[in-house]
């Protein structure tokens, strides 16, 4: 899989599935999200995909790190009861410590574990 | 995901097959649609079929109601005529901003692999090199030869296909009389119009790392135009 990750490097969701099986394949528990709705200025695209593993190790992104902590997090719980979720994300307050977009956009974010 | 459609979807990528990954939000559950066939759990309407289909010759993923669709398209294609110094950089950028590339020269001592390593290569005459690589509408080609011997046996060949950008260097002055060959080989102005030329997006570039920047950002803008 090393080599095909090499040959295939496009910064893609392609990227993501192959490390997404390699950590599956060493035994981690792992989770991918996926952009399936945006609204206004969201920063990545419909279909943009985030893995992560259970050490927190991430490749991809859901957004331009805006939110990535929280689905970092929500994909933990995930691993663990093996429910996919969907998770909304808005504008973020930046005087509070809420997570959210600071780009005034809005996202959706599909979360599933890797059996 | 179940194990066996992350493999179905790796192997669907090694092997540069589209597909659409669908998926029922509430369930989990997913299956594959494939050109001529579903593969999975999930069991779908006709109607969704279709749609992931469409999805896949837009090139978009989309959520429909409860399910969403994933569009897994081979990677776009880049074929760039002359194994030349521009090429080098270009070769590098394209494949980080997601293209397959191919250097097509037929000169032996440009297109080597010391020069170009981790790229396809293809030593026929460019018009028998790009017919027999096939471009579609997702592929765009670039000219770097300067050589109306090589780059207009691939430019007319460009010119009759779905290529959603073509591009040759060369000043204005050569870039005229480019044209006015084309012209003479039967091309109106309408389809010469196609051709960006002088190549690249105008931000003063002048090292060739400069000048393949500029080409990268001209064929992203005509991707984005579509």
């Amino acid at each position: 899989m090393n080599d095909t990750l090499k040959h295939t490097k496009n910064y893609g969701h392609d990227d993501v599935l192959i490390q997404v099986s390699k950590w599956r394949n060493e035994g981690k528990e792992v989770a991918i999200a996926t952009v399936i709705n945006t609204w206004g200025s969201s920063p990545r695209p419909v279909g943009s995909q985030l893995g992560v593993d259970e050490d927190g190790n991430m490749i991809g992104s859901v957004s331009g790190g805006c939110i990535e902590g929280a689905v970092v997090h929500n994909a933990k719980e995930v691993m663990n009861d093996n429910k996919p979720r969907v998770l909304s994300f808005g504008v973020s307050d930046e005087m509070a410590w809420e997570v959210g977009l600071a780009c005034g956009g809005k996202v959706e974010v599909y979360l599933e574990r890797v059996e | 995901m179940n194990k066996k459609i992350l493999n179905e979807i790796l192997i669907a990528i090694e092997n540069k097959k589209p597909i659409a990954l669908v998926s029922e939000l509430k369930t989990g559950n997913q299956c594959i649609v494939y050109e001529d066939r579903v593969s999975g759990l999930l069991s779908i309407t006709d109607d969704i079929a279709e749609l992931a289909r469409a999805s896949l010759s837009d090139d978009s993923s989309r959520r429909n109601g409860e399910v969403f669709i994933q569009v897994f398209n081979p990677p776009k294609r880049l074929i760039i005529v002359g194994a030349v110094h521009i090429a080098q950089p270009l070769v590098e950028i394209g494949k980080t901003a997601g293209f397959s590339v191919t250097i097509v020269d037929p000169r032996g001592a440009f297109a080597t692999g010391s020069r170009f390593p981790n790229v396809d290569l293809n030593e026929d005459w460019p018009d028998e090199a790009l017919i027999s690589l096939g471009v579609d509408n997702r592929t765009a080609v670039v000219t770097l030869t300067h050589d109306p011997k090589l780059d207009d046996p691939a430019l007319e060949v460009a010119l009759r296909s779905n290529a959603f950008y073509i591009g040759s260097l060369g000043s204005k002055n050569t870039h005229l009389k480019r044209k006015e060959r084309l012209k003479d080989s039967g091309f109106d102005e309408h389809q010469i119009s196609r051709i960006h030329g002088p190549i690249g997006l105008d931000i003063g570039s002048k090292s060739p790392a400069e000048i393949a920047i500029s080409i990268m950002a001209e064929i992203t803008k005509a991707l984005h135009a579509k």
